[in-house]
C-alpha cells in the first residue's frame, strides 16, 4: 500500500505535531511528512518535490493560507494535490474563499482524529 | 480589506451576557479536544496564585476586543506535554507555542458558537507574554469578562475584554 507524502503548513509547531499524530490516529497511512510555518515555507516545499496531500492553515503570518493557495494553482505539477485547510476560522466566508481558489476540503480546530478521517478519507482513498 | 470585513466593520454587536458562558463551554471543549483535559470551575479564590504565561488573540470586525488566557508556569509546561504527548516536559518555546494554539481556538471556538459573530469577526495571529509584571492599556472604553477554570487543582484565567 502506498504511503502519503504529506506537507503540513501551520505557523504552530505544537500544532503540526498534532495534526500529523492525527492522521496516524486515523488510521491514514502516511510516509514522509514535510512541515513549512507559513504558505511561502511551503510553495518552496512543494516546488522541491511532490507531495499527496497537503493541509494548511488559514491565519498565518508572512502568507497565509489563502494566498498558499492561489501561488500553488499556477505550480504545475501541485495542481492536482488535494489540499485541506485546518482553521479555527468559524466564518463561512473565509471557508468558501478556500474552497475557491482550490482547497478540497477543510477541518476546524479543535478537531478530533474521527474528524480528520471524515474529510481526508475521501480525499486519499487507497492510503487507508 | 475583504467585503465580509466591510460588511462587519458597518454592523458593530453589542456583548451578550451570556457570552461568559459560552466562552467556558469553547474553553473547556477546546481543552478537552486537543489536550485530553477536562476543566473544572476553580473552587476558592485565586488571590494568592499566579499567572506568569499569558497568550492573546485579538479580535476585529464587528467585535474588537481581545481573548487572553493566563496560567502560571508549570501549568503552561503540563499543558504543552499533553498537547504533544511527550514524556521529555516541554521547552519555553513549546510552551508558549501550545498555549497561543490553545488561545486561538478557545477565541475560535467561541466566535464559531455566536452565530452573529463568526462571519463577521476576525482573529489575530497569537501572542504570548512572559512574565507577570505588566499592564494592558487599551486607549478605547471596553468591558469584559473573566472565567477561572482548574486544571489539576490550578487556575486558568480565561478573558474577553471587548472594546465598546
Amino acid at each position: 500500500m502506498k504511503k502519503l507524502r504529506v506537507l503540513i503548513v501551520d505557523d504552530s509547531s505544537v500544532m503540526r505535531k498534532i495534526v500529523e499524530r492525527s492522521l496516524r490516529q486515523a488510521g491514514i497511512e502516511i510516509g514522509e511528512v514535510a512541515e513549512a510555518s507559513n504558505g511561502a515555507e511551503a510553495l518552496a516545499e512543494v516546488q522541491k518535490a511532490p507531495f499527496d496531500l497537503i493541509l494548511s492553515d488559514i491565519n498565518m503570518p508572512a502568507m497565509d493560507g489563502l494566498e498558499f493557495l492561489r501561488n500553488l494553482a499556477n505550480i504545475e505539477s501541485a495542481k492536482s494535490v488535494p489540499v485541506v485547510m485546518i482553521t479555527t476560522e468559524g466564518s463561512e466566508a473565509r471557508v468558501v474563499e478556500a474552497l475557491s481558489v482550490g482547497a478540497k476540503g477543510y477541518i476546524r480546530k479543535p478537531f478530533t482524529p474521527e474528524q480528520v478521517k471524515e474529510r481526508i478519507s475521501p480525499l486519499v482513498g487507497g492510503a487507508l | 480589506m475583504s467585503s465580509t470585513m466591510n460588511h462587519a466593520i458597518h454592523m458593530p454587536i453589542k456583548p451578550d451576557p451570556h457570552w461568559k458562558g459560552i466562552l467556558e463551554c469553547a474553553a473547556m471543549e477546546v481543552f478537552s479536544m486537543m489536550a485530553g483535559v477536562e476543566l473544572t470551575e476553580f473552587p476558592g479564590s485565586v488571590e494568592d496564585r499566579h499567572a506568569e504565561q499569558t497568550a492573546m488573540v485579538g479580535l476585529a470586525g464587528a467585535l474588537c476586543g481581545m481573548v487572553t488566557i493566563r496560567c502560571a508556569t508549570p501549568t503552561a509546561g503540563k499543558l504543552a506535554t499533553l498537547m504533544l504527548r511527550t514524556d521529555g516536559g516541554s521547552t519555553p518555546s513549546m510552551m508558549g507555542d501550545a498555549l497561543g494554539e490553545l488561545c486561538n481556538m478557545v477565541a475560535g471556538n467561541f466566535k464559531s458558537k455566536v452565530t452573529t459573530l463568526a462571519d463577521h469577526c476576525m482573529l489575530s495571529v497569537p501572542t504570548v507574554i512572559w512574565g507577570e509584571d505588566y499592564v494592558l492599556q487599551t486607549v478605547l472604553p471596553h468591558e469584559g469578562f473573566e472565567v477561572v477554570l482548574s486544571f489539576e487543582g490550578e487556575p486558568l484565567w480565561f478573558t474577553l475584554v471587548i472594546h465598546i
